[in-house]
């Protein structure tokens, strides 16, 4: 069954680029095993937007965190390019497996805003309906929804369906052994899933250089038999061709795809993290100078597919987003007590119905000594 | 009526599972060509096709994952973790993703799957190959735990946690594989969460489940030979778990034995004889004692006698409930001798 590849076979098939793809700034050198386009001005132009609102949205975030609105916010900040275009990336259809950090992604694919705070907000583990979305709740281990994306992107072939799952993964994720066991699976069953890899340099507080020896994140494809390209992450020309790349390959038949996007978190780990005890600013302001709305920027104003009203208008739109999520969070959220009891099992076991009962009867005790007061 | 094994009802009950239900796909190591290391999944490829029984990379953690992928879209995966210890690589899957989905997605998406697990010791396997581990799973809320002791429960518990809307660890004693049983297939009996009396007795009330059920009939028969009248009750599911039946029993008798080949501390043991002191206390006349295997990793081969929990440990405990005369001590070695009756 298995047949002989030849090592030149393999580069072609298997190696991903020598450097990242990039179409923004400086061109794709030749000789790349995959030819990327440019994508339309058009699809650019909105990524763009979506570059601004998901970025305004991301301080937002942060900023209610700083008011205790949230108990904990994951920024994204940075990684714009790689959010909007995994979101751009798939039909209503297809299925996304985001991780903690990709609420951008989220908010970006049309998500409520309010739902998916729901999580960081505390009032339950997730907040949007997952099968209605296709979107699987934001995954707290790492690299664990990987395995899901496999299960279910072969389950979706195996029912005749052409949908696609995305999974989003971190660099720190790779060096799980669920990661590995993902690749492999989907390579085995050619499962149509494409991993993405956001390597933001740092797994909390350690480099890559010590998450991994391997010459890039990439690489670790080859092994598994699952072609992959590395990408450069801020560029979101270059993140959308790639990703439209890999999951039509993997829509039309041709198995699970691996994409490293090298980016940067601008921001520390989360909130409750001081990222200047294990990085220095001088990296940091290295990355700001590759910030990739800027990079969509430049390139459509100097197509003349973006002028200052488009940046005022679009602007002006994040921040109504952005007020509209602040104001609804303003609210005080509502925790329905008895709710705990109702998710465990379909139907209520006898001894989860005597601790309902519990519950029942705590509240009615707490009611009657309020009135009594 | 053939004398049916509990690994061929197992086998009775996948194959009638698949062929009712399209949604019903096993998988797992070896369970394919091999039919399982057991044989419980013996035949089932080349009867339904590798697409409704296939083998799957050596990796539990994907195992597991990849059927929670397929349970997102619209299958009911049995998947199969060839031994007990085998499972520990998947234990982050089904705590944290197999036990939790309903929850996370506030009951948007269920996980209708089955982890059988080939449970516990007594056929002599080397290490890794006979842990008890049903605490674990049995401490983890959002996983039903069901543990068969005979080839009808074992063929009529697998068809139900199959069609369960919720995940199922499924602990099929691997000593009992063998043993047979007087039966025609398919059979029904009783539900989830539904304990069962497989001998009623008078004076004490042994609680057991699984792999202890025929140890604790088998004390039960020697009891009787001493002047007591055990009463055997086989629990048969550890989540849900049927309160009533044990404390009604309890009630009754006035005295109870909790057999368990798991280790003891912190095991499901502890939580029945907890359970059953706090709603029989008024009933009880010896305080409710446990049997089970020793807190020790589980022992070589040549040694599990040592650690499994016999007739001869369940009669020395059966023998302290006269509680009168015993010693308020958990364990003296020179009370072996059944005390005659009960007083």
């Amino acid at each position: 069954m298995s047949t002989q590849v030849s090592a030149a076979a393999v580069a072609d098939r298997l190696l991903p680029s020598a450097s990242p793809v990039r179409l923004l700034d400086d061109a794709t050198p030749a000789g790349y095993a995959r030819d990327y386009a440019m994508p339309s001005e058009q699809r650019l132009r909105s990524a763009y937007r979506a570059m601004v609102i998901g970025r305004r949205f991301d301080t937002q975030a942060t900023a209610l965190t700083k008011q205790g609105k949230l108990a904990v916010y994951p920024s994204s900040r940075g990684q714009e390019a790689c959010q909007i275009a995994a979101a751009a990336s798939l039909r209503d259809d297809d299925w996304l497996f985001p991780t903690y950090r990709d609420t951008m992604s989220l908010v970006s694919r049309g998500l409520d805003p309010i739902e998916v705070l729901t999580l960081l907000r505390g009032t339950w583990h997730c907040g949007y309906d997952s099968q209605a979305t296709k979107t699987a709740p934001q995954c707290t281990p790492l690299a664990t929804q990987s395995l899901h994306a496999v299960g279910l992107a072969h389950g979706q072939a195996r029912k005749g369906r052409d949908s696609v799952a995305l999974a989003m993964l971190g660099d720190g994720a790779t060096s799980e052994g669920d990661f590995h066991e993902a690749l492999n699976f989907a390579a085995v069953f050619r499962a149509p899933v494409v991993f993405l890899v956001q390597n933001n340099g740092w797994a909390i507080s350690v480099p890559l250089a010590k998450q991994s020896a391997a010459p890039t994140l990439a690489h670790k494809g080859v092994g598994y038999g699952v072609p992959a390209e590395q990408v450069d992450g801020n560029d979101v020309a270059a993140m959308t061709s790639v990703l439209d790349t890999a999951v039509e390959h993997a829509r039309s038949g041709g198995g699970p795809f691996l994409i490293e996007a090298h980016t940067y978190r601008l921001e520390a780990h989360t909130n409750a993290d001081d990222a200047t005890r294990y990085r220095e600013d001088t990296e940091v302001e290295q990355w700001r100078g590759r910030d990739p709305l800027e990079r969509a920027e430049r390139y459509l104003r100097a197509r003349g597919c973006l002028g200052d009203e488009d940046v005022r208008g679009f602007a002006e739109e994040a921040e109504e987003f952005a007020g509209s999520v602040r104001a609804r969070m303003q609210q005080e959220p509502e925790v329905a007590p008895l709710e705990i009891f109702e998710h465990v099992f379909g139907e209520l076991t006898p001894q989860l119905q005597e601790q309902r009962a519990q519950v029942v009867a705590e509240q009615a005790a707490e009611a009657m000594s309020e009135e009594d007061r | 009526m053939p004398a049916v094994s509990m690994a061929h009802a197992l086998n009775q009950a996948l194959r009638d599972a698949i062929g009712a239900d399209d949604g019903v796909v096993v998988f797992g190591e070896d369970v394919g060509e091999l039919g399982g290391v057991f044989r419980v999944t013996d035949g089932l490829a080349s009867s339904f096709g590798e697409d409704r029984c296939f083998d799957t990379p050596l990796a539990e953690a994907g195992i597991v994952g990849f059927a929670v992928g397929m349970a997102m879209a619209g299958y009911r995966p049995v998947v199969e973790m060839q031994f007990d210890a085998f499972s520990y690589p998947a234990l982050e899957q089904i705590v944290s993703h197999v036990a939790k989905t309903r929850n996370r997605t506030r009951g948007a998406v269920t996980l209708p799957m089955v982890i059988r697990i080939p449970f516990a010791g007594g056929i002599g396997g080397v290490e890794h190959h006979c842990d008890a581990s049903e605490a674990f799973f049995a401490h983890t809320p959002g996983l039903k735990v069901v543990t068969p002791s005979s080839a009808s429960d074992a063929y009529s518990l697998l068809r139900e946690a199959i069609d369960d809307p919720d995940p199922v660890v499924f602990l099929e004693p691997k000593k009992l594989y063998w043993t047979k049983e007087e039966l025609t297939l398919p059979a029904s009996t009783e539900g989830f969460g539904r304990a069962v009396v497989r001998r009623s007795g008078r004076d004490a009330t042994l609680l057991a489940y699984g792999p202890s059920v025929p140890v604790a009939m088998e004390s039960a028969a020697a009891a009787a030979s001493e002047g007591w009248d055990v009463e055997v009750v086989d629990l048969r599911t550890l989540v849900p778990l049927d309160d009533e039946t044990m404390t009604a029993s309890v009630r009754r008798t006035g005295r109870c034995v909790v057999l368990q080949e798991a280790q003891g501390f912190a095991g499901v043991g502890a939580e029945i004889a907890s359970r059953v002191q706090e709603r029989c206390f008024h009933s009880l006349h010896a305080p409710v004692l446990r049997v089970s295997g020793f807190d020790v990793p589980y022992p070589p081969p040549k040694a599990e006698h040592v650690h499994l929990p016999g007739v001869d440990r369940v009669l020395d405990a059966i023998a302290r409930l006269q509680w009168d005369d015993a010693p308020d001590t958990t364990w003296v070695p020179e009370q072996r001798e059944l005390a005659g009756g009960k007083a």
